[in-house]
């Protein structure tokens, strides 16, 4: 019996769905998919955050432009959010779409709502097929192309002067393009690589190996969970080598679980809680007033893709694609990180930093000490075909 | 008596739930198509597909009793291979270094068919040595083998997986629209519950289920039980396998995750939460589960907690899984 | 290569491999007694981890945190039998698979509620965080030595209570026969409670140990758990000894793996292709063993019942 009173429930629920949704289509809708459960759930979290606080400041605007934002859990798993694109695109006729924070998502939810007419603005995965051979006029990305990050951190040790570097890196498409990223701009010699199965926790066998090839540093690429924990473990190990790698490692989300073992580590990002300009100092006091935490890189790849929508919506309407896009391309809106540009294959042209991690007070952050590129391109631009 | 046996079934309540569900399956996307809402076609094609992987499970766990944790496997196999000819028919190469690609279905569908038996004989006939618990855990393992052999294995993604452009067409026809497609899926999971059924009711399904409840009797009548295991074991197999094809059509999308070890619990709760054994119970499972999924998770960012809850209210208050709450316990419970 | 490297990669099997005894004891204990299959095991292995970095970040002290993780993993271990598993004892194994599959959706999403998005912060006691030298210039952290320590006390101990305590005689009995320990006037309600709670103290006792390793964080659980399914699997399931054989294999077997395979083959192939060859053959290699194992040994190395 109580399983028919669900039955019910879910009947009426569905009903509802379907009558409110209806009711509430009065802004332009822009539909997010992100990672708001499991293991990757503090990205999707901070970018839907960033994003949100955007549209709070407009109040309930974006470029002047009422919206309504659609947003769901995709728990990290391709499948489900090719079905919530779907229901996007079919239930709610949405013509604006953002959110997806990974590479093997992206790949499987863009080419499929690009078909349909959709612009999408990617807050976190920049595949290396988007932004070459399969670039698109509907297609933008506000945070980086995936390589960006790992041929900054390589540019830096290779002026550093470091000549025998260990890489480390998951098994997986993304890992290898760490790896190659960082290759493009190092140019010594390498003491060692391992590929480390996707999920790992333990890198005890890879420490030692480490230990054994006696580099004079280490690059890793170890998103997540796989991160905090090499990093402890490392420090456990009493290995001392210098360490770096991509903002990803040591930013906001992922610091407070390494603790002081990643104090002093230098990592490249395009973002930095302390850069030097207007729109920034808001975004940072703006989130930590609104959510009582720092915000991560994450946060502000969510608040740009935000103000990047806001812009071409002042101008255009999405559902005319053509010009709502030339729109998007212009990236008429004033970026936390300063300038910002698109390439011809609508990924980023913008300046990389080096940050060292530093205490202020009790709390781990980052600080910029360098840069590593200006105004830097991606290296697949060239294989973009588009007009 | 075949006739006779069928006629009582449709008479029964259970008959009367079996064909209610299927008219309600076609219905909905009819009824959407007229309503303009496209999305519940797809929806409905979705809850097809899974039931179908459903259906292939049913027979492996319902009536031969074997616990297969690993049919993921089969289920990403199947998938994997189709994709991998549409992939090679867009990008070149050849699959295997062998077989060009294809967008013709009537090719590539019973290719990877034939993939899938093949891996399922083969996993088989080491798997059924085992019996209970480790039964469950050695196909798991084989399934986890795959995944990271997908996971790790470049020139189909990886990760990453592989995106496909077009669908293949069937024959002359194209199903690169949602209605085709929708019944393309609803027609091979009524093909599919039409062999069970048959199956079922003939020798070999006798000897499957004695085998089931005791092998021995089996034994003693002169019927080896292990090549009749096996062969439900790869029957059902590949129509899991038939159902990863599809979901990988109707996606355009191939990834590691078909092969993951959540799909081959999810089947499974598509066929208790239906009713372990039922022919119609994992298109109930399916159908309520994906409606949950998604009613719930167009609410609350917490969706997962809920549906643990609704499962679990379920498992320990209604026994016999949904066709057992709305038609009774089965006849040989 | 040398020696000192060679030592390391066995210790570190040899940790790893302790590390899954603690959970796969649990597992293999309340099969064995119990009959049930807990998909939710990696869960309390979870809430063990969380309530010990809490009360550890909230009070200074991991150990004032390791005890208070254990205590909340054998409480909310007690609360799930008392709860729900009581009701699928006489369930088919179909029906435990998906209630406490369920359960793992309420544990992780519930973990998420109460303790924040983020991956909580745990690290090593003091007392614990040096490292001992090895031969040539190597070193192996000292706490990791503490886990094999406690891993080998734990043996030890759960040998001595099934062999010599009245609670072990029970334990026994009703492995051997589950009706008839009822009819002996053993209070069973109470007996399953306390092997379960055990079995859930263990598995936090993993995941605190282990949370001070690596990142404390939902989901932690699910990949321990396969693995731990997979030990007591190989060691026949209700044995001990078999799940302390087995740990130690699957554990050498990974890390040796991981740690020789793309070395090796960079003997027959090019070496960027030996490293993600070698890498995905590495991450097979347990199920691999596994099936072999199986299929030669259908009830694992050391069944329990005859």
């Amino acid at each position: 019996m109580t399983l028919r009173k669900i039955l019910l429930g879910a009947a009426a629920a569905t009903t509802l769905a379907l009558v409110s949704g209806a009711a509430l289509a009065e802004g332009t809708k822009i539909g997010m998919i992100t990672t708001l459960s499991g293991s990757g759930a503090g990205l999707g979290i901070d970018v839907r955050d960033g994003f949100m606080l955007a549209v709070k400041q407009g109040g309930g605007k974006l470029g002047g432009k009422a919206v309504d934002v659609l947003i769901e859990d995709d728990a990290q798993a391709p499948d489900k959010a090719k079905q919530i694109a779907e229901k996007f695109v079919k239930k709610d006729e949405v013509k604006v779409m953002t959110g997806i924070i990974w590479s093997n998502l992206a790949l499987a939810v863009v080419p499929g709502v690009l078909k349909d007419g959709v612009t999408y603005v990617s807050t976190n995965a920049g595949p290396s097929q988007l932004a070459g051979e399969k670039c698109d006029p509907g297609y933008f990305n506000v945070a980086w192309q995936n390589d960006n990050l790992h041929e900054g951190t390589g540019k830096y040790v290779n002026d550093a002067g470091f000549k025998n570097v260990f890489l480390l890196a998951p098994n997986y498409p993304a890992g290898k393009d760490a790896i190659s990223g960082f290759q493009r701009y190092y140019k010594g010699g390498v003491a060692g690589s391992l590929f480390t199965k996707v999920g790992q926790t333990d890198y005890a066998a890879e420490i030692a190996a480490i230990r054994d090839a006696k580099p004079d540093a280490i690059y890793f690429f170890l998103p997540g969970g796989m991160g905090i924990a090499f990093m402890k473990q490392l420090q456990q190990a009493g290995l001392k080598v210098p360490v770096f790698g991509p903002a990803f490692s040591f930013d906001q989300d992922v610091l407070p679980a390494i603790g002081d073992a990643a104090l002093g580590v230098k990592n490249a990002s395009q973002w930095s809680k302390d850069l030097d300009n207007p729109a920034n100092k808001t975004f940072v006091a703006a989130f930590q007033k609104e959510y009582g935490r720092l915000p991560s890189l994450y946060a502000s790849q969510g608040y740009d893709a935000a103000h990047l929508i806001g812009s071409a919506l002042k101008v255009a309407d999405p559902a005319d694609a053509k010009t709502f896009q030339a729109a998007v391309k212009k990236a008429d809106f004033a970026s936390v990180r300063g300038a910002f540009v698109f390439g011809p294959n609508n990924h980023p042209v913008q300046d990389i930093y080096v940050r060292e991690v530093v205490k202020e007070g009790d709390v781990l952050t980052n600080k910029v000490i360098g840069v590593a590129f200006r105004n830097h391109q991606d290296a697949y631009v060239d294989l973009c075909k588009m007009q | 008596m075949d006739n006779s046996r069928s006629n009582s079934f449709l008479r029964s309540r259970e008959g009367v739930l079996t064909v209610v569900a299927l008219a309600v399956l076609l219905a909905a996307p009819l009824v959407a198509q007229a309503a303009g809402q496209t999305y519940f076609i797809s929806l409905a094609s979705r809850v097809a597909i899974l039931a179908l992987a459903g259906v292939g499970l049913n027979l492996a766990l319902g009536s031969g009793g074997m616990i297969s944790f690993g049919h993921a496997a089969f289920f990403g196999l199947g998938g994997y291979v189709a994709g991998a000819m549409v992939f090679h028919a867009q990008e070149g190469g050849q699959f295997l270094g062998l077989l060009a690609g294809t967008q013709q279905a009537l090719l590539s569908w019973p290719l990877a068919l034939a993939v899938a038996g093949i891996a399922a004989l083969f996993i088989g006939v080491i798997s059924l040595r085992t019996s209970g618990v480790y039964f469950i855990m050695i196909t798991l393992a084989f399934a986890q083998m795959f995944y990271y052999l997908a996971l790790s294995f470049p020139t189909y993604g990886g990760e990453d997986g592989m995106t496909l452009y077009e669908r293949s067409t069937l024959g002359g026809l194209s199903v690169s629209g949602d209605l085709p497609f929708f019944f393309v899926c609803f027609g091979v999971l009524l093909l599919a519950l039409l062999l069970c059924s048959r199956l079922t009711g003939s020798r070999f399904g006798a000897a499957l289920m004695t085998a089931r409840q005791n092998e021995t009797r089996l034994a003693t009548v002169g019927i080896n039980p292990f090549p009749v295991k096996l062969t439900g074991f790869v029957i059902s197999a590949m129509i899991t396998a038939l159902a990863g094809v599809l979901l990988v059509e109707q996606n355009g999308f191939a990834s590691p995750s078909l092969l993951s070890w959540h799909r081959s619990g999810e089947i499974m709760i598509f066929v208790i939460l239906g009713g372990v054994g039922r022919l119609i119970g994992p298109v109930l499972g399916a159908a309520v589960f994906i409606l949950l999924e998604t009613v719930i998770g167009g609410y609350t960012d917490r969706w997962q907690l809920v549906l643990g809850l609704v499962l679990l209210g379920i498992v320990l208050f209604a026994r016999g899984g949904l066709v057992g709450l709305l038609a009774g316990r089965a006849r040989h419970d | 290569m040398s020696a000192a490297f060679l030592l390391e990669q066995l210790l570190n099997g040899v940790q790893f491999g302790v590390m899954l005894f603690l959970m796969s004891a649990g597992l293999t204990l309340v099969f064995g007694v119990m009959g049930l299959i807990n998909l939710a095991h990696g869960s309390l292995y979870m809430v063990g981890a969380f309530v010990c970095a809490w009360v550890s970040g909230a009070t200074g002290s991991f150990w004032l945190g390791l005890p208070a993780g254990l205590a909340a993993a054998a409480a909310a271990g007690a609360a799930v039998e008392i709860l729900v598993m009581r009701r699928l004892y006489d369930r088919d194994h179909l029906d435990q698979v998906l209630a406490t599959f369920s359960l793992i959706l309420i544990f992780s999403e519930g973990t998420r509620w109460i303790f924040g998005n983020q991956p909580l912060y745990l690290n090593i006691p003091p007392l614990l965080s040096g490292v001992i030298p090895l031969p040539g210039d190597g070193g192996y952290p000292l706490y990791r030595v503490a886990i094999i320590a406690v891993g080998i006390v734990v043996a030890i101990g759960l040998y001595l209570l099934i062999s010599r305590t009245r609670l072990g005689m029970q334990i026994r009995a009703g492995e051997a026969d589950r009706e008839m320990i009822g009819a002996l006037g053993v209070d069973i309600k109470t007996l399953y409670t306390v092997v379960f709670a055990l079995g859930a103290m263990l598995a936090g006792a993993a995941g605190a140990l282990v949370g001070a390793l690596q990142s404390v964080q939902v989901g932690m659980g699910e990949s321990v758990l396969i693995l731990a399914f997979v030990v007591i699997v190989i060691g026949g399931i209700g044995s001990i000894k078999g799940a302390l054989v087995a740990a130690l294999l699957v554990g050498l077997v990974d890390t040796l793996g991981r740690a020789f395979l793309p070395r090796l083959l960079t003997l027959v192939m090019p070496a960027s292709d030996a490293g993600t060859t070698g890498s995905a053959l590495a991450s097979m290699a347990i199920y691999l063993v596994m099936a072999a194992i199986l299929a030669w040994r259908p009830k694992g190395l050391f069944p329990a019942h005859g």
